[in-house]
Order: C-alpha cells, then sequence, then structure tokens
C-alpha cells in the first residue's frame, strides 16, 4: 500500500474531484438524494483516500485546518443559523428563506454546511489521529521513496 | 430597555475586550473602566425615583411554557447592591489596568471581569427565579476562571475548582430550593412571589426549601463550615481578590438572604441557622485571620467575618439589625476593596505580602499607606470614619435583641476586637517604622494602583462625617425591601455617651492589646492548634471529600468499563435481552404471521448476504478475511435500502461501509499477531447472547409488521416537506428543518466524540508546543486516577 504509484497518480486526480462532489452532493440534498452528511462523508473519504497516498501530513497540509478548527467552525455555523431567525422574530432554528439573484438560499443549508464541516471534522479526526497514534500505516515523510516496499509487513 | 442594557452591556464587552484591550495601550484600565462608571451613572439616576417608592419592570418572556422571562426589576435593595457592583467595579477595572499592565492575557482578564460584574448585576436585578439561578451560576462560572486565571499554576487550578465545586454544589441546593418555592406560590416572579411569605411559612416545604436556599447562600458567602474555599480564591490576581472580597461573589449570598428575608424569616428556625451560623462563622474567623502573615490571607479571613457577621445580622432580622447589615455591607464594601487594592500593591512593587518582611512603606508610598490608614481605621471602627456609624449600629442591634442580648453582644465583641487587631497588622505593620532590606526597593506606584484605595478612603471619610445623605436615598428603600415594610432609617456619627459607645472602646482596647500581643499569640501552640484545626483542617477536608469521589469514580470506572470490550457489549446486549424480552412476553405483544409471498428474488438474494456475510465472519481466521466479509454483509445492507427505494440511507450506508474499512485495516494493524483463545465456555456463553439478541430483534420486528401499519408522521412530512420546509427530499428537510434541534444535538455529540479522540490518542504521543497552547486545561485534583482508568489495556475487537 505504501508509496503506490498508481495510487498516488489517482489520488491527485481524484481528490479535486471526489471534493467537488461533495459539495455537489451537500447542496443538492434539499430537493434530491445528498444532504451535509453524506456530503461530509464523501469529502472526507476524499481527504482520507490523500492520506493513504501521501501520508497523514501531506493530507493535513492540503486540508489547511485542523479536524477541530472544522468541528468548531462546524458547530458553529450550525448555531448561526439557528440563531438567525431569532433577530427576525422568529423562533431558533426556524427556516427563513430568501431568493436574491433568483438563487434560493435559507438557514436550513447554512445548517446543512454545519453539518458538511463537522462530518469532514470527526471523520478526518479519526483517521488522522489513528494513524499518527502508533499505527503509521500510511505513508511517513519524509517519504520513503528510496526504501524498499514494506506492503507485505504492514498487512 | 435601559435595565437590559445595564445587565448584557458586560457580556458585550466581554466578549469584545479582547479585541480592544491592545488598541488601547497603557490606558486600559481607564477606558475599560468607563462602561461601569457609565452603568453607575444609569443607575444613580434611579436612585430618586426609587425612594420615592417606584420600582422599575422589565422582561421578555424567555419559555412562556415554563413561565420563565428573562425579567429584571429595581427596587430598593437591587439598587442598592448593582450601585456597588458597578461602582467598585469601576475602581477594580482601573486598578486592574495598572495592576496586570502588559499582561500577555490583559485581553481576556478583562473579559472574564466585565462577565463577572455583568453576572452580578443580572444577579441582582434579577425578577424571576430562574433569571436569578442562571446568573447565580453565572457568577461561579466567571470567579471559577478568574480564581484560576494563572492557570499554569497547580495552587491556582486546585481553587478555582474548589470555589466552582462548592458554590455549584450551593447553586443546585439553591435551585431545588427555587423549584419548591415555585410548588408552593405558583410562581417564577421574584417581586410577586415577594408577597406570599405566610403562604410560604406555613407550607410544609418550609424547612426543606429554607434549608435549600440556605445551603446556596452559606456555600457562596463561605460560611462556616464552607469557608476555606475563600482564603483559597485569592489565588486569583489582586484585583480579582479586591471585586470577589467587597461586591461580588461573596455578597451573591448575602443578597440571597437578604432577597428572601421577607419570605422566610420570621421563624426560630430561621433565626437559629442563620444567626447561629453567622456568629459561628464571624467569631471563628475573625480569629482565625490573626494566625497568618500573608497580607492577602488576612484580608481573605477577615471577609469571611464580615460575612458571618452579615448573616449573623439578617438572622437576628429587626429593623436595627438589617439596617446595620446593609450599612456594614457599603462600610466593608469601601474599607475591603481598598485594603486589598493596597496589598496588590505592595505585592506589585515587591512581589512580598508576608507582613511579617514588611516595614516602613509609608516613605516609599505615600497615598497607598495614607489610604490604607484611612480603610484600617474604618475597618477597626474608629471615629470620624464610616466603619464607626457601622460598629455602632452593629452593638445597637446587638443590644437590642431580646432573645439572646447576651450572646449576640459578646460574639460581636470579641470578633471585633479581632478585627481591629487585623487592621493594625495590615496597616500600622507594614506601613510604619523604618525601612528595611525588603522594602528598601519599593518603588512608587503607578496612577491606577492607587486611585482605586483613594477614591475609596474619600467615600470611607466622607461617609463617616456625613451618614445621613444615605438616609433617605439608599437605606429607606434597600432596608425596606428587606424587611418587605416601610421604614424611615436615620444615620449619625454621634449618638452620645450610650453603651454602645462603651463598647466601642472597649473594642478599640482589645484591639490593641491583642495586635500588640500578636507576636506571642501568632507563634503559641494553641494558636496555630486553632489554626491547623479550623484554617487547614477544613481544606484537607475537603480535599478527603473530593479524593473520596475520585477514588469512588476510579473503583466504579474499573468495574464497569474495564477495557475489554467483550464485557461491554455482553452488559449491554444481556440488559436489552432482558428487558425487552421479559416486557415482550409480559404483555404478550409477540404475535406475528409470517408469510414468505411478495418477496422478490433479488431480495433474497440481498437478504441472502447480509446474513451470510455475518455469519461467515465468526468462522474466518484471518482479519482482513473478517473485515471483507464484514463489508459484505455491510454493503449488502446497503443495496437492500436502495432495493427499497431509501436513497439517502444506502448512500449513507455505503460511504460508512468504505470508512469503515479503512478504520478497520488502521486498528487492525496495531493489534497483537497473536489472537486470544477463547475457552468453550465463553464461546458458548457469548453464542448465546448472540443469538438471543438476534432472535428478540427478529421476533420485535416480526410483531411491529403484524400491527397494522399506519404512518401519520411520514405523511405529514410528505404533505409538508415543500410547502413548509421549501425542500423536497424529506429525509434532508427532517435532518435540517423539522428536526434540526435533534441534528444539532447530534452533531454537538459528534464534536464531543471527536474532543474525546482527540484527547484519548493525542495522550499517547507527544504534543506539538501549538498543540499544547491549546489545551492547558487540567484535570481536578487527581489526574492520576483518571489517566489510569482510562489507559487500561483495550481487548482486541475480534
Amino acid at each position: 500500500m505504501r508509496n503506490s504509484l498508481i495510487l498516488r497518480t489517482a489520488a491527485r486526480l481524484l481528490v479535486p474531484l471526489i471534493l467537488l462532489f461533495s459539495v455537489f452532493l451537500m447542496l443538492r440534498g434539499h430537493n434530491e438524494s445528498g444532504g451535509g452528511f453524506i456530503g461530509g462523508l464523501v469529502a472526507g473519504t476524499a481527504f482520507a483516500l490523500y492520506a493513504m497516498a501521501y501520508g497523514t501530513a501531506a493530507s493535513r497540509r492540503a486540508l489547511r485546518t485542523t479536524p477541530q478548527a472544522l468541528l468548531a467552525a462546524g458547530l458553529a455555523t450550525a448555531l448561526l443559523s439557528a440563531v438567525i431567525p431569532l433577530f427576525q422574530g422568529g423562533a431558533m432554528l426556524q427556516g427563513l428563506w430568501a431568493k436574491p439573484l433568483g438563487v434560493k438560499v435559507g438557514t436550513p443549508i447554512l445548517f446543512d454546511v454545519g453539518v458538511y464541516l463537522i462530518v469532514i471534522g470527526i471523520t478526518l479526526m479519526i483517521v488522522y489521529e489513528l494513524d499518527e497514534s502508533g499505527v503509521q500505516f500510511f505513508p511517513q515523510e519524509p517519504h520513503p521513496a528510496s526504501l524498499p516496499a514494506e506492503a507485505e509487513e504492514s498487512a | 430597555m435601559g435595565l437590559f442594557a445595564v445587565v448584557f452591556s458586560g457580556f458585550g464587552l466581554a466578549l469584545l475586550a479582547p479585541w480592544i484591550v491592545p488598541r488601547t495601550g497603557r490606558a486600559t484600565g481607564w477606558i475599560l473602566g468607563l462602561l461601569p462608571a457609565a452603568i453607575t451613572g444609569y443607575l444613580a439616576t434611579l436612585v430618586g425615583p426609587v425612594a420615592a417608592g417606584e420600582t422599575l419592570q422589565v422582561g421578555v418572556s424567555w419559555v412562556p411554557g415554563l413561565n420563565v422571562d428573562m425579567a429584571f426589576y429595581v427596587d430598593g435593595l437591587s439598587l442598592f447592591f448593582a450601585l456597588l457592583i458597578a461602582g467598585i467595579g469601576t475602581l477594580i477595572f482601573v486598578y486592574a489596568g495598572g495592576y496586570l499592565k502588559g499582561h500577555h492575557h490583559l485581553g481576556r482578564f478583562f473579559s472574564y471581569l466585565s462577565m463577572f460584574m455583568a453576572a452580578m448585576i443580572g444577579l441582582v436585578l434579577a425578577d424571576n427565579l430562574f433569571t436569578f439561578y442562571i446568573f447565580f451560576e453565572l457568577t461561579s462560572f466567571a470567579s471559577f476562571v478568574l480564581i484560576g486565571f494563572n492557570h499554569d499554576e497547580a495552587p491556582s487550578r486546585r481553587a478555582a475548582w474548589q470555589a466552582l465545586l462548592v458554590t455549584k454544589a450551593g447553586g443546585l441546593a439553591l435551585l431545588v430550593g427555587f423549584l419548591l418555592m415555585e410548588q408552593v406560590t405558583g410562581t417564577l416572579q421574584i417581586s410577586a412571589l415577594l408577597t406570599m411569605g405566610d403562604a410560604l411559612r406555613d407550607s410544609a416545604y418550609y424547612v426543606p426549601i429554607l434549608l435549600l436556599v440556605l445551603a446556596g447562600a452559606f456555600t457562596k458567602s463561605a460560611q462556616f463550615p464552607f469557608y476555606f474555599w475563600l482564603p483559597n480564591a485569592m489565588e486569583a490576581p489582586t484585583p480579582v481578590s479586591a471585586y470577589l472580597h467587597s461586591a461580588t461573589m461573596v455578597k451573591a449570598g448575602i443578597y440571597v438572604l437578604a432577597r428572601f428575608h421577607p419570605v422566610l424569616s420570621g421563624t426560630t428556625l430561621w433565626v437559629v441557622l442563620v444567626g447561629g451560623i453567622g456568629a459561628a462563622t464571624m467569631l471563628l474567623s475573625a480569629w482565625l485571620a490573626l494566625q497568618y502573615t500573608d497580607m492577602k490571607s488576612i484580608l481573605a479571613y477577615t471577609t469571611i467575618m464580615a460575612l458571618g457577621l452579615l448573616t449573623m445580622l439578617l438572622g437576628v432580622g429587626t429593623e436595627a439589625a438589617v439596617t446595620a447589615c446593609l450599612v456594614f455591607v457599603l462600610v466593608h464594601a469601601f474599607y475591603k476593596a481598598a485594603l486589598f487594592m493596597v496589598a496588590g500593591a505592595v505585592d506589585h512593587e515587591l512581589h512580598v505580602r508576608d507582613i511579617t518582611k514588611l516595614r516602613g512603606l509609608k516613605s516609599k508610598m505615600p497615598i497607598t499607606a495614607a489610604a490604607a490608614g484611612i480603610a484600617a481605621l474604618s475597618m477597626a471602627g474608629i471615629p470620624p470614619l464610616f466603619g464607626f456609624v457601622g460598629k455602632e449600629l452593629i452593638y445597637a442591634a446587638a443590644l437590642h435583641f431580646g432573645p439572646a442580648v447576651a450572646a449576640v453582644t459578646v460574639v460581636s465583641v470579641l470578633a471585633n476586637v479581632a478585627l481591629v487587631a487585623s487592621a493594625g497588622l495590615l496597616a500600622v505593620r507594614p506601613f510604619w517604622g523604618s525601612l528595611n532590606e525588603v522594602t528598601k526597593k519599593a518603588h512608587r506606584p503607578a496612577a491606577g494602583l492607587w486611585f482605586g484605595p483613594a477614591v475609596l478612603a474619600v467615600f470611607s471619610l466622607g461617609l463617616g462625617l456625613a451618614p445621613w445623605v444615605l438616609d433617605a436615598a439608599v437605606l429607606g428603600p434597600s432596608v425596606g425591601a428587606v424587611l418587605g415594610a416601610s421604614v424611615s432609617p436615620h444615620l449619625a456619627l454621634w449618638h452620645g455617651l450610650n453603651l454602645e459607645l462603651g463598647l466601642s472602646a472597649l473594642t478599640l482596647a482589645g484591639g490593641v492589646a491583642t495586635y500588640f500581643g500578636w507576636n506571642a499569640m501568632y507563634t503559641s501552640a494553641p494558636g496555630r492548634a486553632f489554626e491547623r484545626w479550623l484554617g487547614t483542617g477544613l481544606d484537607n477536608g475537603y480535599d478527603h471529600v473530593v479524593n473520596g469521589l475520585m477514588a469512588f469514580g476510579a473503583w466504579q470506572t474499573r468495574l464497569l468499563q474495564n477495557g475489554r470490550l467483550r464485557n461491554y457489549l455482553s452488559t449491554i446486549l444481556v440488559t436489552f435481552l432482558v428487558l425487552v424480552a421479559s416486557a415482550a412476553v409480559h404483555t404478550g405483544a409477540l404475535q406475528w404471521s409470517p408469510s414468505v409471498a411478495g418477496i422478490a428474488v433479488q431480495e433474497w438474494i440481498l437478504g441472502g448476504l447480509v446474513v451470510g456475510g455475518a455469519a461467515a465472519t465468526i468462522f474466518f481466521r484471518s482479519r482482513l478475511a473478517m473485515v471483507i466479509s464484514l463489508g459484505v454483509s455491510g454493503f449488502s445492507i446497503a443495496l437492500l435500502y436502495l432495493a427499497y427505494s431509501a436513497p439517502d440511507l444506502a448512500m449513507t450506508q455505503f460511504l460508512i461501509e468504505t470508512l469503515t474499512v479503512i478504520l478497520f485495516v488502521l486498528v487492525l494493524a496495531t493489534m497483537p499477531l497473536v489472537r486470544e483463545q477463547l475457552s468453550p465456555g465463553t464461546a458458548v456463553r457469548d453464542g448465546a447472547i448472540a443469538i438471543g439478541v438476534g432472535g428478540t430483534v427478529t421476533a420485535l420486528v416480526l410483531a411491529v409488521l403484524h400491527v397494522p401499519f399506519s404512518n401519520p408522521m411520514g405523511e405529514y412530512y410528505s404533505q409538508n416537506s415543500y410547502v413548509e420546509a421549501e425542500g423536497q427530499n424529506i429525509v434532508n428537510t427532517i435532518l435540517v428543518d423539522f428536526r434540526a434541534l435533534d441534528t444539532l444535538g447530534e452533531i454537538t455529540v459528534l464534536l464531543i466524540a471527536g474532543m474525546g479522540i482527540y484527547a484519548m490518542l493525542g495522550l499517547g504521543r507527544a504534543l506539538t508546543p501549538e498543540e499544547l497552547g491549546g489545551a492547558a486545561t487540567d484535570a481536578p485534583a487527581e489526574p492520576d486516577a483518571v489517566a489510569s482508568a482510562s489507559s487500561e489495556p483495550a481487548e482486541e475487537v475480534s
């Protein structure tokens, strides 16, 4: 599994596509199959795939933030969408919708974005921490291109 | 609206302070102090109307179904306390700006401090029992973060935990007391409740209500035997101690007693409990104060003495006593805040607070010394200072308390003798005499450090010379609110030659004698024993209780969380089996009419794969094969969802299965290669549990299908999904709109689980400095007990 050229090349091509797809899944969720939870899982898988190919350190860099921050940002986003209606005289978590420029947007979508972020955060928290806490199954840095393949041992 | 601004502006400042503080430079304290000053100014404009008999009420409905409102009102008593909190707060803000100048967490500090002030103001203005309780707890929380402000020092953390645990325990008791009050009176509105004293006193719940409310008040205001947390709380930066001791936190307990005095007092139980505990606290702590050499320790114990005195006076409850109580609240706030700030200024300049090492500071810090002197004269009750007025009132109240004149008078005089000696220790010893090696290095403190004590000294002196300005404006309305009657008290500096004056002279003589005999007394064996039993002794008692609790927790954790996954699963499943199966058999709900007609071929195949995959897992030797076999089962379930047109569920299941494989591989790679051999008995037992649970669930599902199926919820959602929630995907509209609160709860749980995973897996490796900065909290008293309980070796999953 370590240092597989096919995996690395495939990951490089696939990860952006999967991420794009995850956003698509999240946004279509309100009317079609999908939603924040599914989208978040897909996006989490994308970064997990990247970690498999290049190691968790590279995947963390690609993420540009920490899973903890994603968890916090996600809950904050969801809470924000929950309290926005309060300022309009509505009830907490009440769905508010508007149509600026012909695009339908509403607080439930913001809420779903929060779910999306939290799911990515928790997925990557588990994947990264499990690997880094001692397993180190994914490629390590400096990446072991010069070392003999060790796929047999780790399986 | 004004009242809402008064309460919530402090919380607003708490949010903004970290942003404002770096932009204000040296003037931080003076600029941030504008908010409490403005609040004080606004409240001062209410003094006239309130004295004329008006009360202000505002409120918004919060949880209408439970009559919980965010409601505030201003009467004489709440205005009295609110003015004190905001007024002293202004001086504390200024002082803190000077004291902590350049501290790298100054923004955070002011954030906590504003929260503390706002919580305290909200508490005293609250008009709903729940509003009251929430602010009561907020003061505990704010003092927790403030006491633990130097969180990298173990004593600070311990003191913060101690204050939090003691006052929260009392807070919970108070909550139950409030709920019982609501049961009896049928209202949560405090201003309405205060007129129902007879109903409360006659109710069968009076005794529990009284005990619970007193538990809340006594823990908060550090009465015997809970006072040990207060001396430890001086681990906080001095501005916090000054505020906490003079106007906030501990005064919350006094406020509880005063607020509910009209409805809970008037019984023998009240007089005995409140008066008795107050008197005991006062006498013990006044003499305990003389057993310490640290200025802040002496001040802490004299605060407890003051709290005991206030409690005793409220227990006595006559008009004279309540007047004396409220006057002494002011007297004490003025001299205590000043002396704490003085102690802090000395500490700030010399990093020494031990009175046996300090000498002659008068020449180095003249304004501070003068302020300390005036504060100490007020503390000792010497004319013409405000403290003298207060002490005369106390003695008058004691001498006119019919049931126990002798006891109250003797206790008051004895406690005040010690107080005079403490005043000498704090203001004479460190400042008079000639400079020594330590004090030679002192500098003149910055203006921020002497401004507060100087202002307070002016108040102590001014109100001593002209105490009558308080009569109608402040004291009348507040004393009236405590007594639930209209009164017109009259203060004067000079009452003529009477018994009170004689007692004052006696007190002073005794105090001076004690001061000169202090060295001998402090080092004497009985003195040390007294301190060992009631000072550190009670503190150690707290440790015993907490350690006992931790030991119990460790014991039951080892019992229940023994780290063997098999045991967890067995416990959960057997519990489920016994409860569900017995309930099902008992109610005779298990009926079914199985029919295999109408099951399509592909459903047979998928069902077969689900069962086959799960069953095969048991027989594989290789872990990888097990994972794959379980995967077959999981993906087949996903396909089943698809077959029954549940695409969202199917998608989720597919994704979870994929991730599970990754996680399994990561976990399995850490497993030992040698598998544990199961004894035949264990295998049979586990097999029986597994089959029993599987059979029960199958039977339940069949029984559910036997019942005619009607699904009003499903119909509701399918009809309203687009109309109400603007979405066509019912699953999604349920998740993010109809049942969004559930989802919010679930993602919060996810976040908590994430933190748990981070903590557990992160413990095994060295943290980067960056991570350490973010996770510098600590376990309570015994981190070892917790760590050892959770680091038991985990058993393999197979």
